[in-house]
């Protein structure tokens, strides 16, 4: 396409649907408005581990307004099992009698008001047969297993092992994160409207068409019959990627009924539910020669996931290709715990991964007495060192220079303890943060019309990070013409696939999406206008003809304005339908997401380039010298992303994430029982994140980088890349406020006495 | 669908007739309604299940003032943290009982809760706060206690028992404790009396479900705080895990009487570390009469932890407390009154 035709993307817009938002008008899934629904409570299990012998369920039936009670005894063969994204299988509900977890669903009571359903739920007695459950890494019970290459690869570059055994300066060290919940503050509704044999799904949710897809499977049923539908998303963070086993249920149950269902679990349900962050483990052990150049990487992870599925996120795909290192070798092991199964959430390799990899390269920094941004610097390539493959951009260096001078680094004395304020010792700590650049396959369908006003229809997911926007802005810079004259169709499983909404991918393979319909149109009108004998375009280069202002224009300032332009292929509206498949990906990439199946392009799996978006980020700590808090008055990152669509959007998401890289680091844990494998502070009181007060100042750099690639609009996509760095940044601060090097997660009050 | 009776009344002779009225032998006691910020959040979670609630926010006129003279300081049971937080001879003749309130909740809840209702908060033990565990003492007498051998950071070390290790949550009543406060009460009967608000709540032992020494249907009308010269060189410290809005992990109250370097008097507290509002009359007294430096301060707070207890994950408490204890004792030491 044309160059020099970008002058929307980049420049700051408002949420198209911020508006909405802020008067209520825009209606989340719990929202919509469906005749006479009846409501659902959920009965959780509250042992771990063991079977149901039997419900008694007369006290709870005879709550005045109780309609049904579903348990697997009444609805068990029903559905199949939901297919997780990854990992194989999981762990099962109503399907039988046996009890995988904590928390896990094990009837649904449905009434004529959600108190009647509460009621009646909290009336369900249960005998169970319990058994003694394991509930973490060491519990007894718990079982581990090398995880085998499959959906992760292992690397083995050179020979990590001697290299390490002959390095001058070593590291080898062990590390630990723990357990942590999204707790998005939409809760994980659903409502379910049969007609006929047609269903509609109201749910918040990042992919439409996996849930659909998937749900068509549990249910024995074409997917052409159920409607997914989910226009707002209050927060989601990878909580609401994979279709959950609620979904089912809530359909069945409105079938028996006969009247739609409507689902608000509970926010502690929200923990036993869905997905979560896994607990994880990690064994690093860095060798280096004394000017600082890496020599050995060995990193071996572990991670907890439920007794049958194999889940895990192998965040060692990233470690391994940050620093230039000529031998590598990694590892990930798999424990097994009567638990819930855990899944995406934000940066899910890279948050727990790249935590002891940055803490690690702190303590490779200290050994040599090194700088730690010189160590990066050092160790700074710009092709991949586990495959040999160039990165499409990299500018890592940058990320550290900028967000290095905004914070002030070069008056750092890297002696620990070597900073005071009265009783708080002051301390500054950086980090690396990674993520690759992924992309997904779309498809999109533009219509534009002769006033000068376009619609896009895509089945995109605005998450709360301004997908609205993006694409109005794409579509609006392409077609030239104002973005309050471009409406967005999103969030239905009735307009055209795109895929899931995560991993950093959404803007990149929507956009990508957009540009292609948007440049289909302008190839048509251009050509009907340079083939005819009658316009002011007449004759010209139909290639070099931009659509600007709401006009077709060449290059020497003839015009055409839009209504004459489109007159000449259209009587009516010109609607173009385009799908994009990202380089690499097979055509059938786009019909596996109508048919509810993830594909994705990988930075890290690409045949033609290694793509990643590269951050860097400073963290300034306060640590009371008697009695161990731990503040953080200020943090700086930097990122480079490649093309940003959107600045203000793109500045909150990365705030956003730093903000909850703060809290990852010192705050949030979701706490287990050892002896009932149960959550503990499972609510918003006890399960901490931070608060206004807890971030004072962050700010956040968008360093520009253009990527020509990546994908044609140069996106590399950052919804992840805030927080990758922030748990080391904070612990590395730590390090240099008290000489203490903390390495498991998060860092309390008690580490520091 | 829980249903229960729900009372405003008129007064104060009135909402303790309705509190006779509604109190029956098997059922639990019907509870005053002030903010309802603790009250209201254990019924919804299915922790309490009053049979009536009597609403007294119209006593707030009897009872609701704030009041400060020669003899010290009266507090209305029904003023809002917020007042009590804000009001100026709090903030210059008592500032620990102001500090104590700015640092608890927020805002939003500090203009809703009122000073009896938050002394009356309930521990935030999550075995206690979720009726899905079995094992709790005080929620099922006799059931057991699951935070023994469970998630218990944030949980007692002072004041235990082997049935409960919760920890009393709030911060202003230790505050209340360590300045030797009386708390007015009336009775249903007819009478009204005065306690010392040490003598409020009591230690677990074999009951924990029985936390304070309220007689059925009784009242909290006010709070008495006796001036004394150690008031104005007072402060509340409090250690958490965050900046705002969090519970205290471990927390000191310090009023100091000093002449030259040495302590006359000392009024000493504990939070989030004990069983029930904390006066640590083992601080005081290994203090008075001596030098205040780094190691009477030291000195003072080993005296203060001697008895402590833990339970594994709350192993660091006692150090906690005593660094918490020392460090107050040091910077209420350098304050300017």
């Amino acid at each position: 396409m044309p160059d020099g035709t970008q002058t929307m993307i980049g420049q700051p817009a408002l949420r198209i649907d911020g508006r909405a938002k802020l008067t209520g008008r825009a209606r989340y899934a719990s929202d919509e408005v469906v005749p006479n629904p009846a409501h659902a409570f959920l009965v959780t299990s509250s042992i771990a581990r063991g079977r149901i012998r039997g419900f008694h369920l007369d006290q709870a039936r005879a709550v005045p307004g109780v309609l049904d009670i579903l348990t697997h005894e009444n609805v068990g063969g029903e559905a199949e099992k939901p297919k997780p994204m990854a990992g194989g299988d999981t762990t099962s509900t109503l399907e039988s009698d046996r009890v995988w977890h904590d928390g896990q669903i094990i009837a649904v009571v449905v009434a004529d008001s959600f108190e009647a359903a509460r009621e009646a739920a909290h009336k369900v007695r249960v005998d169970y047969e319990a058994e003694r459950p394991s509930a973490t890494f060491g519990s007894p019970g718990a079982e581990e297993e090398v995880r085998k290459a499959g959906e992760h690869k292992d690397y083995h570059v050179g020979d990590a092992e001697a290299a390490f055994a002959a390095a001058p300066f070593k590291v080898d060290a062990r590390y630990g994160t723990p357990t942590q919940h999204h707790n998005p503050i939409e809760l994980f509704t659903t409502t379910c409207v049969w007609n006929g044999s047609k269903l509609t799904v109201y749910e918040p949710s990042q992919f439409v068409y996996g849930l659909r897809g998937n749900l068509a499977q549990q249910l024995h049923i074409e997917p052409g019959d159920i409607h997914v539908i989910s226009r707002y998303v209050g927060g989601a963070f990878g909580s609401r990627g994979g279709i959950t086993a609620r979904t089912a249920w809530i359909a069945i149950a409105a079938r028996r009924l006969g009247r739609p269902v409507r689902l608000v679990p509970t926010r502690d349900q929200g923990f036993t539910i869905v997905t979560y962050r896994a607990e994880t483990r990690h064994h690093i052990q860095l060798g280096a020669t004394s000017d600082g150049r890496l020599t050995a990487l060995r990193h071996e992870g572990w991670e907890v996931t439920s007794r049958p599925s194999q889940y895990n996120v192998s965040g060692t795909e990233t470690t391994a290709r940050v620093y230039a290192c000529p031998n590598i070798l990694t590892k990930v092991n798999i424990v097994h715990a009567d638990r819930n199964t855990p899944g995406f959430m934000r940066a899910p390799p890279e948050t727990p991964y790249m935590f002891p990899l940055e803490v690690a390269m702190d303590e490779l920094a200290v050994a040599l007495g090194m700088d730690p941004v010189e160590l990066r610097r050092v160790n700074d390539t710009m092709r991949d060192p586990a495959t040999g493959l160039e990165y499409s951009s990299r500018s890592l260096m940058e990320c550290y220079d900028q967000a290095g001078a905004r914070f002030g680094w070069k008056s750092r004395d890297p002696a620990p303890r070597s900073m005071r304020d009265g009783d708080w010792l002051v301390g500054w700590g950086c980090a690396s943060a990674a993520y690759p650049a992924n992309i997904g396959p779309a498809a999109v369908r533009v219509t534009l019309t002769p006033e000068g006003r376009a619609r896009v229809q895509i089945a995109a997911h605005d998450i709360g990070t301004g997908a609205y926007t993006v694409l109005a802005i794409t579509a609006a810079e392409r077609l030239g013409l104002p973005i309050e004259h471009v409406t967005v169709e999103l969030g239905g499983s009735e307009l055209p696939a795109a895929g899931l909404a995560a991993g950093s991918s959404h803007t990149a393979g929507i956009c990508n999406a957009v540009a292609k319909a948007c440049e289909e149109i302008r190839q048509k009108l251009a050509l009907a206008a340079v083939v005819t004998n009658d316009g002011a375009l007449s004759g010209q280069d139909a290639s070099a003809l931009v659509l600007r202002e709401g006009a077709l224009r060449s290059p020497a300032g003839a015009k055409e304005d839009l209504r004459a332009a489109l007159s000449r292929v259209t009587g009516g509206v010109l609607e173009v339908y385009a799908e994009n498949i990202p380089q690499g990906l097979p055509r059938e990439s786009i019909g596996k997401a109508y048919a509810g199946q993830m594909s994705m392009s990988r930075g890290h799996s690409r045949q033609d380039a290694t793509t990643y978006t590269f951050g860097a980020q400073f963290v300034e700590v306060r640590v009371h010298s008697r009695t161990g808090e731990v503040r953080v008055p200020r943090a700086v990152g930097a990122f480079a992303a490649g093309t940003i669509v959107n600045p203000l959007t793109a500045h909150s998401q990365c705030i956003g994430g730093m903000i909850w890289g703060i809290g990852a680091a010192l705050h949030e844990a979701t706490e287990i029982d050892p002896n009932a494998a149960r959550y503990v502070n499972d609510n918003l009181s006890e399960y901490l994140i931070p608060v206004n007060a807890d971030v004072p100042q962050v700010e956040a750099i968008l360093v520009p980088e253009r990527d020509d690639r990546v994908n044609p609009l140069g996106i590399k996509g950052l919804g992840e890349i805030g927080i990758v760095g922030m748990n080391a940044a904070v612990c590395n601060a730590v390090w240099h406020a008290t000489g203490r090097r903390i390495r498991e997660l998060p860092i309390r009050i008690e580490d520091l006495l | 669908m829980r249903p229960f009776d729900y009372e405003p009344a008129g007064g104060t002779e009135a909402a303790l007739a309705a509190s006779a009225r509604h109190a029956a032998p098997d059922a639990p006691p019907p509870q005053y309604l002030a903010g309802g910020t603790n009250l209201l959040d254990l019924m919804k979670i299915g922790v309490m299940h009053p049979p009536a609630l009597i609403n007294i926010g119209a006593l707030r006129g009897a009872h609701g003032g704030i009041e400060a003279d020669a003899s010290g300081l009266r507090l209305g049971a029904l003023a809002h943290m917020a007042e009590a937080a804000e009001h100026p001879a709090i903030l210059s003749d008592y500032p620990a009982i102001a500090q104590s309130l700015q640092q608890a909740a927020n805002q939003q809840l500090r203009n809703m809760a009122t000073l009896a209702g938050n002394v009356l908060q309930r521990t935030r033990c999550n075995y206690f706060r979720d009726p899905s565990w079995d094992a709790c003492n005080k929620r099922r007498p006799g059931s057991g206690c699951a935070a023994k051998e469970g998630v218990n950071r944030l949980l007692a070390v002072l004041g235990v028992s082997e049935a409960c290790i919760a920890s009393y949550p709030g911060d202003f009543a230790n505050v209340l404790a360590a300045f030797g406060a009386e708390v007015g009460l009336a009775s249903p009967e007819g009478g009204s009396r005065r306690i010392p608000f040490e003598d409020l709540h009591r230690l677990p032992g074999d009951t924990p479900q029985i936390e304070t020494n309220l007689r059925p249907g009784e009242l909290i009308t006010d709070f008495h705080v006796p001036a004394g010269p150690w008031t104005g060189r007072s402060l509340y410290l409090k250690v958490r895990d965050r900046a705002s809005f969090a519970f205290a992990v471990a927390s000191a109250v310090v009023a100091l009487d000093l002449a030259g370097g040495t302590v006359r008097e000392a009024r000493i507290g504990l939070g989030g570390l004990a069983a029930k509002p904390w006066r640590s009359h083992e601080a005081e007294a290994a203090l008075r009469g001596r030098r205040l430096d780094e190691s009477t301060a030291q000195e003072a707070a080993e005296a203060a932890f001697a008895g402590a207890v833990t339970h594994g994950e709350n192993d660091f408490k006692p150090e906690l407390g005593r660094r918490t204890l020392v460090r107050a004792l040091l910077e209420a030491a350098e304050m300017e009154v």
